[in-house]
């Protein structure tokens, strides 16, 4: 039962960090209409960024604070000098020339950094588990890790339905050539919005970096699970994107913790954990073809036109 | 579309381009450079996969993100078969065609039931899937892969141990399948389907069934790339997931947009372009990628009919 908790916790706070990662993909892709592969590469440097600031500054916050602001400026500069002239043009041409995309930031980083992986060790007063019910307890960092993932997803719902700059989003996702005709500057409203996405990225990559390690490569697996979930939410809602993101979180990692042991039950002990864990990564995946099945437009389709 | 004069520079640079893989044996033979030969083997039977990927998305507008699946698949059926201690390629062969197109059923009969950027994405949750039951198979390697100790076994009707004869195997089904997707683009069938690409709504509404005759197509194409798949088992002796990794997926789509969508040579220069030119920058810095993805972003942004655009072919929508 304890062992229950912790793990339902676990998926609560790995799918929040992906609702981080999918939040900026579904708005990017809601109003550009622009499937970008090359988020999960933002979601990188985010990590890469925040775990040289902090060796650089010497604390985990400033480092953050750091790697959030240089992660929004190289979003912005992306959007400015490549991904803009995309925008318009078939998603297959999306999907190349992102995929181009990730292949230069995998190398840069590698350039850069080195082929290693660096580490961003927790910060001191992190490191003590909480107690969160009479004798349970629960890490409190991945406890301020759900705590920091409500907040900016309630900071989200707040920009987004209830600001003059939501209002905007919410229009632009539905009408995009509208707005720009009443005299909105859409494209200024598009780099904002495209930097926005990627701060939430970097900020989901440099809250997962002290759990795992930073290293190249590590933003394409979490990259195609953001996917699965806008998909599975419906493209373009946020609502959708965060339902899917906690229901992914949860699948994917009770999964893993207690399907060897379910299995164990109809398999000999051998099979089972064989079985078991190219079954649970597999359960997403068949979630998604489920609900694309029953459902092909997401679960929460964003209205649109 | 497929009517042109033999003598155009298109004419003339496909023509010199088959001239020169159907020679390039000898020139390896002449200076004894065998890398050439084993790299353009490998080239074939890509350009073999993104053809048959061309195939559904060039001409059928199934803008599959999941295609390195059936690679996978094609390659498992004979690495399996292989372990098992069935090396006959008369079983293997025909057992990697048949699961391919199974495989090809059922995931086209699922995915086609979406449209557009979900299209791609479901096609790609197969393949990821099909990649992690593959890792997941303890007693053929599971992550690590499975070494085929023995190549699939004709029965003394070619051995494709033998170098030049396994390109020369390589090349004529590359020919045939082009062949095969020429005559499918040109029928009726491939009409209708080139149809629904262009507006499927109208297409049902004159009363084609477009969703089976997509799906044929789909069948189709997933199973010439299982038999590349089991092309690319045979080559490199062995079979690991990796072939069916998303990353894989994208490379051939790459090399069909490349070579020019819906061209029924463009998948084959696309195929040489790409891997030549991993294969040079290589050779020319550690850090290749760092310039094949700018490079692959200008292709995008600039060059919209792909190599075979720039040959002048006139895109036809």
């Amino acid at each position: 039962m304890l062992l229950f908790i912790e793990q339902l916790l676990n998926g609560l706070q790995f799918g929040l960090l992906l609702f981080l990662l999918a939040a900026g993909l579904t708005l990017v892709f809601g109003i550009m209409d622009m499937v970008n592969l090359a988020h999960g590469s933002l979601y990188m440097m985010g990590a890469y960024f925040a775990a040289t600031f902090a060796a650089w500054t010497g604390s985990f916050i400033g480092g953050a604070l750091l790697a959030l602001g240089a992660t929004f400026l190289l979003g912005i500069a992306l959007e400015f000098i490549a991904l803009r002239h995309l925008y318009g043009r078939d998603h297959l041409d999306h999907v190349l020339a992102t995929f181009g995309l990730i292949l230069f930031f995998n190398e840069l980083v590698r350039l850069v950094w080195g082929p290693g992986g660096l580490s961003l060790p927790l910060p001191a007063w992190l490191t003590f588990p909480v107690q969160i019910l009479p004798g349970v307890y629960y890490s409190a960092y991945r406890l301020s890790i759900i705590v920091v993932s409500l907040l900016v997803a309630g900071f989200l719902y707040v920009l987004v339905m209830r600001t003059r700059i939501g209002m905007l989003i919410r229009a632009g996702a539905s009408n995009r050539e509208m707005i720009g005709a009443l005299g909105i500057n859409i494209k200024l409203l598009f780099m904002l919005v495209f930097g926005l996405g990627a701060a939430l990225a970097a900020l989901a990559g440099l809250m997962q970096a002290p759990i795992l390690t930073v290293q190249i490569g590590m933003g394409e697996n979490i990259l195609i699970l953001a996917f699965v979930i806008i998909v599975i939410g419906g493209i373009g809602s946020i609502r959708g994107a965060f339902i899917a993101a906690v229901l992914v979180g949860l699948i994917d990692t009770l999964g893993r913790s207690f399907l060897p042991d379910l299995l164990r039950t109809i398999l000999s002990s051998t099979a089972a954990s064989t079985a078991a864990p190219a079954i649970s990564s597999m359960l997403i995946y068949l979630l998604m073809a489920v609900v694309l099945v029953v459902r092909p437009e997401g679960l929460f389709p964003a209205s649109r036109r | 579309m497929m009517k042109q004069s033999l003598l155009s520079v298109r004419g003339i640079a496909i023509a010199i381009m088959l001239l020169l893989l159907a020679l390039l044996p000898v020139y390896s033979h002449a200076t004894g450079n065998i890398f050439a030969l084993t790299l353009f083997t490998r080239i074939l039977i890509y350009a073999l996969a993104a053809a048959s990927l061309n195939l559904i998305m060039g001409f059928g507008g199934m803008m599959s993100f999941g295609h390195a699946a059936y690679l996978g698949i094609g390659g498992y059926a004979v690495g399996i078969l292989a372990h098992e201690g069935i090396a006959s390629g008369f079983v293997q062969w025909p057992v990697a065609i048949a699961v391919s197109a199974l495989f090809a059923l059922v995931i086209g009969a699922l995915s086609l039931r979406t449209r557009g950027v979900y299209f791609i994405m479901i096609t790609l949750a197969f393949a990821q899937m099909a990649y992690y039951i593959a890792a997941g198979m303890a007693r053929y390697g599971g992550d690590d892969g499975l070494t085929i100790y023995k190549r699939s076994d004709f029965a003394g009707l070619i051995n494709l141990s033998d170098k030049v004869q396994f390109y020369y195997l390589c090349f004529v089904l590359l020919l045939a399948a082009i062949y095969l997707i020429y005559r499918i683009v040109n029928s009726r069938f491939g009409m209708v389907v080139q149809g629904a690409r262009s507006n499927e709504k109208r297409m049902q509404a004159i009363g084609f069934p477009t969703y089976r005759y997509q799906l044929t197509c789909f069948v189709i194409a997933g199973t010439l790339c299982g038999i590349a798949g089991a092309l690319l088992a045979n080559n490199t002796d062995f079979v690991s997931p990796a072939i069916m990794y998303w990353t894989r997926s994208g490379d051939l789509m790459v090399m069909v947009i490349l070579g020019g969508m819906g061209s029924l040579f463009g998948p084959v220069f696309g195929a040489i372009v790409l891997l030549v030119l991993e294969e040079l920058l290589s050779q020319f810095t550690e850090y290749w990628q760092i310039i094949l993805g700018p490079m692959l972003l200008l292709i995008v942004l600039f060059a919209r009919g792909g190599i075979d655009g720039m040959l002048g072919r006139r895109t036809h929508d």
